[in-house]
Order: C-alpha cells, then sequence, then structure tokens
C-alpha cells in the first residue's frame, strides 16, 4: 500500500527554467528512498516540494491518502533534516529538540520524557543543557535528526545531511540513520549526490537528472541493470569503449579489432559505431571461464589504492582504448608489470551497449530473470 | 663547522647566518606619520571637551557648577522624560523594522537596495524639515496633534522612529545577514511553527545583539536630540541644556559633560554586548 504518493509532479520557476518534471513516485510505509543525482538535477527541489517549501507547478503530493500538495509546511507533519543542521542557535539542544511537541503544546512532563528518549536514541544523553555551538558537526546533525522525529512525524526527510561532515563521521552516522529509521518504521525520503551512500542506505533510489527521473529500483537493480547511459556512467565506475557493430542479432562487435560478444540487447546496422559500457570489477585478467570475452593488450598504468588495485590496459596498439580493472588486494597478488601484455576478460552479460541510436533492449525484470 | 651549528640548532643560524637588515627609514617614517596623525585626531576631539570641562571647574567652588547641576529636578525630569520617549521609540522602532528587514530578507531582497535608501534618508533631509513638515500637517484638523501634549509626544516618538532607521535598520540588517534566516524560518515551519511563533522564538532572540546596539545608538541620538524637540515644546534633555545655557555660565558646561558621559557608557554597553556574542550566533552548521 503506498504511503507517500507524488503524481505527475512538475516545477517550474518564474523565467522558464523546469527544475522537476513529470516526477512520479509511490514509496510504502516505512520505506527508505533515496534521490540520487549531480547538483541541479532536481533532488532537493523535489524534497522541498514534498515539505511544502515550493509549490508544484502541476501534479499532487499525498501522505497516507491525504492531499497535501495545497498545505503550508507547517501543516504537513513532516520532519525535516537540513544540511547545514539549522539548529536554533538560542536555544539547548532539549530545547531544540523539544521545539516541535512545545509547539503542539504537549504537556511538559510529555515533552521533558519525549526529549530524554530522543537524547538516549542518538546516545547524547549528558547534552541536553549544552548549545549547539558546543557539539561537534556530527553531534549536531545527530540533534538535528532527534527535532525531526520528536513530533513523530509521518514522512522524514533528509536533505543531503552529511555532506558538510568528514568522511569517516558520515559513514557511522548514515549507519545510525538507518539504524533509527528502521527502528522507527518512518517513511524516509533522503537526498544525497554521494552513490555510496544512496546505495547502502535506501531501500529504493531514484536517479534524477535534469530534472527527470532516470530510474527507480533497489540499490542492485540500479547498479547492475542501469536503464539509461546516464545511470550507467553516474552510478560506479564505468569504462567507456569504442567499438564497432558486427551483428546486431547476436549481439557481436569489435572492440580494437578483437571480437566481442554483449548478451543484453541492442540495435543498430553493421558497421555503426558505438561505446560499450563495461564495469571495471567486471574485466578480470586472464582468459577468464569458457564464454568469456577476451582483450589483449598492454599494461598502461597499475595503481594502488589499498584494498584495491587499479590496472588500465590499452587495448590493441598504441592508438587502442584504455580499460580498468579492479582487483582486490591481497598479499598474494601478482601485480602485472608495465608494458607487459595482458589478456582481460569479461562476461557477456555485462557491459552495456551505449549510443543515441541503439536502445537498451531488455526490462530490468527480463535480466534479472535471465541471471 | 657554521653549517653544522645551523643544523643542529636552528636558533644559532640567527648568530651565525646574516645579519637582518636595519629597518628601512621609509617604514620607521611611515609609523611616525601615522602616530602623528591619530595624536592631532585625538587632541581636535578631547581638546573642547577638555576645555568645557576647565571651564566647569572655574566656578567656587571648583564643584559648584555639578552639584548644582545634580540638585536640580528639572535635570532629572527632563532626563527621565528623554529616557521615556527614547524607550518608546526603540519597542516601536524594533516591532516595526525587525519584520521589515526579515521579510525582505526572506522573501523580497529585490526591494532591499529600494529599502536601505528609504531608511537613509534621515541623513539626507535635515531634523528642521521633519518638524516644519510635522507642524503643518497637525497643526489644523482631521489631526490637530500639536495642540495637547499627549498628540506632541506621538510626533515626537513617530519623529524619532524615523530618525533612528539609519542606525536601528543597519544592525538588524547585519543581525539578520549573520544568522541563516531561511533556514531557520524553514526548520521552524518543519515543525509546526506559525509566523509569530517564528519572530518571537527563533528571529528576535536571535537578534537580541543587534537590537541592542541599534537601541543603544538610537537612546543616544534621542537623548542629545534638539531640533524637533524644540519645536515641538516638548522637555527634552537637549532643550533642557539649551535652556540653562542661556541663564547660567558653568553649569552648562557640566550638564554638556553629562551629555558626553552618557553617550560614551551607550557606546560602551553596545561594546561589551557585541564581544562574544559571535560564536554563540555563528552555530547554524557547516554552509
Amino acid at each position: 500500500m503506498s504511503y507517500l504518493v507524488l503524481t505527475g509532479i512538475q516545477k517550474r520557476f518564474p523565467g522558464g527554467t523546469v527544475a522537476v518534471q513529470d516526477f512520479n513516485l509511490e514509496a510504502a510505509r516505512g520505506e527508505f528512498v533515496s534521490f540520487l543525482g549531480p547538483s541541479g538535477c532536481g533532488k532537493t527541489t523535489t524534497l522541498r516540494m514534498i515539505a511544502g517549501f515550493e509549490t508544484p507547478t502541476e501534479g499532487r503530493i499525498s501522505i497516507d491518502g491525504a492531499d497535501i500538495t495545497d498545505r503550508p509546511p507547517n501543516q504537513r507533519n513532516v520532519g525535516m533534516v537540513f544540511q547545514s543542521y539549522a539548529l536554533f542557535p538560542n536555544m539547548t539542544v532539549a530545547d531544540n529538540i523539544g521545539f516541535g511537541l512545545r509547539v503542539r503544546r504537549r504537556p511538559a512532563e510529555q515533552i521533558r520524557k519525549r526529549t530524554a528518549e530522543l537524547l538516549a536514541l542518538i546516545n547524547l544523553p549528558d547534552k541536553g543543557d549544552r548549545y549547539p555551538y558546543q557539539l561537534s558537526g556530527g553531534q549536531q546533525q545527530r540533534v538535528a535528526l532527534a527535532r525531526a522525529l520528536a513530533f513523530e512525524p509521518t514522512v522524514l526527510l533528509l536533505d543531503e545531511p552529511l555532506s558538510a561532515l568528514d568522511a569517516k563521521i558520515r559513514v557511522a552516522l548514515r549507519h545510525e540513520i538507518r539504524s533509527i529509521q528502521r527502528q522507527l518504521g518512518i517513511t524516509t525520503v533522503y537526498v544525497t549526490h554521494d552513490q555510496e551512500e544512496a546505495l547502502s542506505l535506501s531501500d529504493r533510489v531514484v536517479v534524477m537528472s535534469e530534472g527527470r527521473m532516470e530510474q527507480v529500483g533497489t540499490p542492485f537493480e540500479i547498479y547492475n541493470f542501469p536503464t539509461t547511459p546516464f545511470v550507467a556512467s553516474f552510478v560506479g565506475q564505468l569504462n567507456i569503449v569504442p567499438a564497432s557493430i558486427i551483428d546486431s542479432g547476436t549481439g557481436a562487435l569489435t572492440v580494437a579489432g578483437q571480437a566481442v560478444r554483449v548478451q543484453r540487447a541492442f540495435t543498430g546496422s553493421s558497421g555503426r559505431k558505438v561505446n560499450i559500457a563495461i564495469r571495471p570489477e567486471m574485466v578480470s585478467l586472464g582468459p577468464g571461464p569458457d564464454g568469456s570475452n577476451r582483450l589483449t593488450g598492454t599494461v598502461s598504468e597499475v595503481s594502488f589504492l589499498g584494498s584495491i588495485v587499479r590496472i588500465r590496459v590499452r587495448v590493441g596498439g598504441d592508438s587502442g582504448p584504455l580499460v580498468s580493472l579492479d582487483e582486490f588486494n591481497e598479499p598474494t597478488l601478482v601485480l602485472p608489470e608495465v608494458g607487459a601484455t595482458a589478456q582481460l576478460s569479461f562476461p557477456a552479460q555485462g557491459p552495456l551497449v551505449l549510443d543515441p541510436n541503439v536502445e537498451v533492449g531488455e526490462s530490468v525484470e527480463e535480466l534479472i530473470a535471465e541471471t | 663547522m657554521t653549517g653544522e651549528i645551523d643544523r643542529l640548532h636552528p636558533e644559532a643560524a640567527v648568530l651565525s647566518g646574516p645579519r637582518p637588515k636595519p629597518r628601512a627609514p621609509r617604514g620607521r617614517g611611515r609609523v611616525a606619520v601615522s602616530w602623528i596623525v591619530l595624536i592631532a585626531s585625538v587632541a581636535y576631539f578631547l581638546l573642547p571637551l577638555l576645555g568645557t570641562l576647565i571651564f566647569s571647574l572655574r566656578d567656587r567652588p571648583w564643584y559648584q557648577a555639578y552639584s548644582d547641576t545634580l540638585a536640580d529636578a528639572q535635570l532629572y525630569r527632563a532626563f527621565g522624560f528623554s529616557l521615556v520617549i527614547a524607550v518608546i521609540t526603540v519597542i516601536l522602532s524594533v516591532v516595526l523594522l525587525v519584520p521589515t528587514a526579515y521579510w525582505v530578507r526572506l522573501r523580497l531582497p529585490r526591494l532591499r537596495p529600494f529599502v536601505e535608501f528609504v531608511t537613509l534618508l534621515p541623513f539626507v533631509i535635515p531634523p528642521i524639515v521633519l518638524v516644519y513638515g510635522l507642524l503643518t500637517t497637525f497643526n489644523a484638523p482631521p489631526l490637530p496633534l500639536t495642540t495637547s501634549d499627549l498628540g506632541a509626544n506621538v510626533l515626537l516618538v513617530c519623529a524619532y522612529v524615523v530618525l533612528s532607521f539609519p542606525y536601528m535598520y543597519r544592525a538588524i540588517d547585519t543581525g539578520l545577514r549573520v544568522i541563516d534566516i531561511r533556514t531557520l524560518t524553514e526548520a521552524s515551519q518543519s515543525l509546526g511553527a506559525g509566523w509569530l511563533t517564528i519572530m518571537w522564538r527563533v528571529i528576535l532572540p536571535n537578534l537580541r545583539v543587534a537590537i541592542l546596539s541599534g537601541a543603544f545608538l538610537t537612546l543616544a541620538i534621542v537623548v542629545g536630540e534638539f531640533t524637533i524637540a524644540n519645536f515641538l515644546a516638548r522637555p527634552m534633555f537637549a532643550v533642557y541644556l539649551q535652556l540653562i545655557s542661556g541663564n547660567l555660565a558653568y553649569e552648562p558646561a557640566a550638564v554638556a559633560l553629562f551629555s558626553f558621559a552618557i553617550t560614551w557608557a551607550s557606546m560602551g554597553v553596545i561594546a561589551l554586548i557585541g564581544r562574544g556574542s559571535g560564536r554563540r550566533v555563528e552555530i547554524t552548521g557547516a554552509h
């Protein structure tokens, strides 16, 4: 049963800029949905329309069956966590958390009890009498989360809440956010440009670009079965390798004069130039199992990235395309020498053919069924 | 050998290395000129005050002017009246200008230059022109305010509210610039607050320092203002000062110094309030 529903949402700003167009989403109760995309793609604008800070030019928004499109923001019962925390500097942590309850004129004892519960939930039980300036960035964001949850909102909205924090705190805090969200079972919409955040936190991800929804799916679907060139290139690393179609019916192409086969259906005439998109983790050094695609080239670069070693191979001759592959780092790993000949392999199911004139033939459901 | 000492004992490099260049004569000259200008400016400001002080002490005994001044009930009535008018002026200015500055910053940023221009008009329009306009407008029906004390007081306060615009609006606008009012407003709205709650519980408390700064500036101006008070025949402090200077010799000097002391005390309070407030205000998170 859909809990948060956005239907035909469009936002056009004065001057003609269309920030969001044809946005449709149904989120179930308790679901965690992320809006992922580059800056300016419309994800924050969409979130702000749910919060009531922007009015849709077209379309309707409803929560639990009630149309809230025309309600002012202070009557939507939607909690929001801002990128800049937005804690009230003149109030203590406890007063910040209790603000929403005081506005709703709850009894003082109820406010006190609820505040104590939330301070415990965010692991800051002794910080109630501090002021925001006395807290670290991570602590401030936890207080902001507690404040947004205090009055038990119907939906929780988070607008890039971790982008101002350093990497380690970000990782720790996002697990905490997800844990709290699961515990409370609150429908959540999370806006981020960080794909690792979106993929690790979400039940579903909406990838957006230029105001449009590119793809909606689980993190697994988004990453492994991108349905548009934008999603393929935005989410995860991608090798873009120039190729030439031999026979689209059999999926045969050539890369730098070497034959490969792509299982994912595409259309295009023989000899047409296209690009093949392959994830680095799909490519392996060596001949691979039977049925794999194989390319021969020269090792161009070997980069040690900690847990990963990234190897770049120039396929074919000196002017051939570069293909990156990732190997997990381990003490027994034998790294190839730069300049050495290397053979690469990748499965036929892995690549995506990219070309404006070439369509991705199968739906996500069919691709999953095949795998 | 010298190089080795340099490596082991960095401080020794000062002894063993080349001598620092002596300060260039041109640099010393510039510092001297700066000091001269500063001393001359301070003297230009302080010498007349010193002269006033010396003059006020010429009475016999030397403290007579001060004791006569402090014994004059009219001084306290005039000062008390000025204070009351100043407080009412400040309250009305805050009630008028805080929502205006807030709304302009939040929703009408394009109007800011126009509003700023309007608030600067009191600098351009002399008080004599302002009070003349008030007298001709409110001397006769339908609003003959100048014909009663209460009406004249209302006109006085309104005139002072206008005079306070440049100081109060600037102070409030500066205070609003320091806080992220848009995000704080949206955060308040997301928590269920209406506009009155936002203004009373979120915006005003965070403008406390700015409002106090503007308030003390306004207080100093109101207490020292003469033209409007005189033409509206109000018993303000500056009018009292002008009255006694026509009749007495040394007491006006004492009262003048007294009013300077009030102004400096106001400035001192502004400086004290402003110190240490930045940290508490600047905490809405990273931007």
